[in-house]
């Protein structure tokens, strides 16, 4: 039989009257591994979470191993054969590896669970993806590779028909990653099928067979990997022209001559234990450096190395003039350093509290007196950002939850500015952000950049970059491959750059 | 400081001790209970009958203060009710070198178990309540063995019973303005001082707060060691009250105060919390006991101790569904504007 195991198609939702997917499709054959891909905000997780009955469907139809369905709970989804692996694991550490894969369906003998065949059967399963591991020994005492593979097997064991990994690499080292595949090919072999996404672009052409594309809610593209390349799919991502981008492949970027104005920030090939490999960049006094480049490029990751979140574990960074990253937050704060990060709701804003100890947080010991916080002077510094920046806020002592978006937003803003940072790195400042709110923004952090002050400006929106920043650092992979400098970067000139390294690879 | 009548507003401090959706729930239902107690009970407020119940709950109040603290970092001490029984066996062994030694004794007991409840949550980043449950065990067995499995006479020729017994100006005892010294400089530290707002910041979000630099390891040390005075200090309190360590006292105490801190609004995922609603809800708890008493005294009901908890119970359930009630409210009316 050639009919598909599963195809989706014109899927529509919306939450509270914002399409999130228009009419989407999605079709996987049988034992193959899809991949579904896009930028942030794409639709695909909500695709997924509808496919799994986490989510209701506003329209559309689902065919499931030749039958309609429509799962309303994600045990009806996994009884019918979708088992879905995610990035934060769904298994129990504590419990042995036997117990993860067997749970709640344990071999029984006079009413009992057969522990010995209970465990021959895991050790069996796990042989066949080349594992041989203690399966008596607690699940956590494992790496997350070994984890990861025991959610699959654990998957398999289930009968599944589809299993959907959710970022499967994210937390995997090379080594880890190969074992992986292996274990995927496996699966294909025995005729299950993998639902992978992934923003690491090299390791769909490692493991993938098809591809689909999504771009603002709707299925833009299906393709056979071997019919297509990097640069096609980032076309297809971003919604540009592949020929435009490839015939622009080779225009030289040449690297920028240094700005006059001291050098604030200097990064010298540095690499993290994370996704950064080999990044350099410079940031001088009264000047923002844009970086650019795909999701998963690194750009986080850079900002994360130069605020002391993440250890730097090669490479130089040199702060002010002072040799060496900050070993914390705090140290990187206490040298003029500030980080707006990219998650608000998570590592931003603090919900329960006001606007007004929101502001103050990161300035604490500046207006203690005694252990005292010296409500005075935190009132009046607060009043005067609020004004300042026009956050709108039925007053300072309302909790910041109750805030729009964009208002939040203007209020972490004024936390950092209030620490007299010389250098701010903004991670996707107007993201969630209406318009009225983000011209704002960009204009305050203008401001602050005119009386000397060095930006660090990430952002997926092209066009906030080529309009925002004076200089762009592009990012792939890890790697910082090139730079632009304003005037005169369009956006179509930062999609090649951030194309062309694909667009050269693909020609080797 | 405290005397800097600049930097110091009681008007401010009272704004925020009560007021929010979370909190008002615990003062009507207290004001409530209150009333029906005043009209139907003739002794309910007479001085014997507030003194005495104040007296009584102080151990409470001291003990939720500390649960407040660590609750709102996003923690749990389940070890307080065994502390206090092992600071009350401290206390009473101390006892005969006075006051001046058995209380720092006891009170320095609590505050070294609290300690090894931090370093243990930090260091070994064992989650709190695994931690508190182990400390809980290990303090339970340590007053056992340290009293030998039976209560510990106090000595009754130095001036130690005179905290727990003893009046102020002959009409007010000293536990009760002992546990309302605590709940001002407890209110102070969460109200006033940024201390308590990294506390408030860590259970709101802890990633945000490491990245803002904050020295969040210091305030999760401050909480436990605090949660372990406050203990320390009910189990001296017994102690000198009744005149005895006891070994076997306190079970159950960790569930009191974490109702207490709950009753009082504070969310136990942390990041919310207000000092005079715990104390509201540790006297809200007591006083349904108090009422109880009353009841029995009429005779128009007998219940046995066991009932009373019964009963006890299902209030909780009542108040704190009426303030998850409130809240609801509150949001949706939120959403609509």
């Amino acid at each position: 039989m050639n009919a598909p195991l599963l195809q989706m198609s014109g899927i529509d939702k919306s939450f509270g009257g914002t399409a999130a997917l228009r009419s989407a499709e999605l079709t996987i054959g049988r034992g193959e591994v899809h991949a579904v891909i896009g930028q942030n905000g794409a639709g695909k997780s909500t695709l997924i979470k509808i496919l799994t009955g986490v989510y209701t469907r506003d329209g559309g139809t689902i065919t499931f191993d030749g039958k309609p369905v429509h799962f309303h709970y994600p045990r009806e989804a996994q009884a019918a054969g979708i088992s879905t692996i995610y990035q934060e694991l769904n298994l129990i550490p504590l419990r042995t590896v036997t117990e993860n894969i067997c749970l709640g369906y344990e071999p029984r003998k006079w009413g009992m669970i057969d522990w010995r065949l209970a465990n021959k059967h895991a050790r069996e399963l796990l042989a066949r993806f080349d594992i041989d591991i203690d399966v008596t020994r607690p699940l956590g005492e494992y790496n997350t590779a070994i984890q990861q593979l025991v959610a699959i097997a654990r998957a398999v064991s289930l009968d599944a028909k589809l299993v959907i990994m959710d970022e499967p690499t994210s937390s995997l080292d090379d080594r880890e990653i190969a074992i992986l595949f292996g274990v995927i090919r496996e699966l294909n072999k025995s005729g299950v099928s993998v639902l992978y996404v992934s923003h690491f672009l090299d390791e769909l052409f490692q493991i993938c067979d098809q591809v689909t594309v999504m771009r603002d809610g709707q299925t833009v593209a299906q393709r056979e990997i071997s019919d297509t390349n990097k640069l096609n799919l980032i076309a297809d991502m971003l919604g540009r022209d592949p020929e435009e981008i490839r015939a622009a492949g080779m225009t030289d970027f040449s690297a920028a001559q240094a700005k006059t104005g001291d050098v604030l920030l200097e990064a010298k090939n540095v690499a993290t234990g994370t996704r950064l490999r080999d990044f350099t960049m410079r940031v001088h006094s009264g000047e923002i450096v844009g970086l650019g480049g795909l999701l998963g490029s690194g750009r986080t990751e850079a900002a994360r190395a130069l605020f002391g979140v993440d250890d730097v574990t090669a490479g130089a960074v040199k702060i002010d003039g002072k040799q060496g990253a900050p070993a914390n937050p705090r140290a990187a704060i206490g040298q003029g350093l500030s980080y707006l990060s990219e998650d608000r709701k998570a590592e931003g804003i603090i919900p329960h509290m006001s606007v007004r100890e929101n502001v103050t947080l990161a300035l604490l010991p500046r207006i203690t007196k005694h252990g005292q916080v010296e409500t005075k002077k935190e009132r009046e510094l607060v009043e005067r950002f609020v004004k300042s920046l026009g956050i709108k806020a039925s007053s300072i002592d309302q909790p910041i939850r109750e805030l729009s978006g964009g208002n939040q937003q203007k209020v972490l803003l004024a936390r950092w500015l209030a620490t007299e940072p010389r250098i701010l790195i903004l991670d996707e400042p107007t993201r969630g952000v209406d318009v009225g709110a983000k011209l704002e923004i960009q204009q305050i952090i203008r401001g602050y950049v005119e009386q000397g002050i060095g930006v660090v400006l990430i952002s997926s929106e092209f066009e906030e970059l080529v309009e925002g920043a004076d200089r762009i650092v592009v990012l792939q992979d890890g790697h910082s491959v090139s730079e632009l400098r304003n005037p005169g970067v369009t956006e179509n000139a930062l999609v090649k750059a951030i194309a062309h390294h694909y667009a050269d690879r693909d020609a080797a | 400081m405290l005397a800097d009548s600049k930097t110091f507003d009681l008007r401010e401090l009272l704004r925020s001790g009560g007021g929010t959706a979370q909190t008002r729930g615990v003062w009507i239902a207290l004001i409530l209970l209150i009333a029906f107690g005043l009209f139907r009970y003739d002794n309910f407020g007479s001085q014997y009958n507030v003194l005495s119940f104040l007296n009584f709950n102080s151990m409470f109040v001291l003990i939720s203060i500390g649960m407040c603290f660590v609750i709102m970092t996003g923690g749990i001490d389940l070890s307080v009710g065994s502390v206090a029984a092992f600071t009350s066996v401290v206390a009473a062994l101390l006892s005969s070198h006075g006051l001046i030694v058995a209380v720092p004794g006891g009170v320095l007991a609590g505050m070294a178990i609290g300690a090894l409840n931090a370093f243990v949550i930090l260091r070994m980043r064992v989650p709190p309540f695994i931690t508190t449950l182990a400390t809980m065990l290990a303090a339970k067995g340590g007053s056992l063995v340290l009293s030998g499995a039976e209560t510990i006479g106090v000595d009754w020729t130095t001036n130690f019973t005179r905290l727990g017994m003893g009046s102020a100006f002959g009409t007010i005892p000293w536990t009760i303005l002992i546990a309302l010294a605590v709940v001002i400089v407890a209110w102070i530290i969460l109200e006033r001082t940024s201390l308590g707002r990294i506390v408030l910041a860590i259970g709101g979000g802890d990633e945000a707060s490491k990245l803002m630099g904050l020295r969040t390891e210091r305030a999760i040390v401050f909480v436990y060691v605090f949660s372990g005075l406050c203990a320390g200090l009910a189990g001296v309190i017994l102690a000198s009250a009744f005149g005895a360590g006891q070994p076997l006292e306190g079970v159950g105490w960790e569930l009191t105060a974490i109702a207490s801190v709950v009753v009082g609004g504070t969310l136990l995922t942390g990041g919310v919390g207000s000092i005079p609603a715990t104390v509201a809800g540790a006297l809200l708890l007591g006083l349904i006991f108090n009422i109880l008493n009353f009841e029995n005294g009429r005779g128009t009901i007998s219940l046995s101790a066991y009932w009373q908890s019964v009963i006890r119970g299902n209030f909780l359930l009542i108040v704190i569904v009426l303030q998850a009630g409130l809240l609801t409210q509150r949001k949706a009316r939120s959403q609509d504007g």
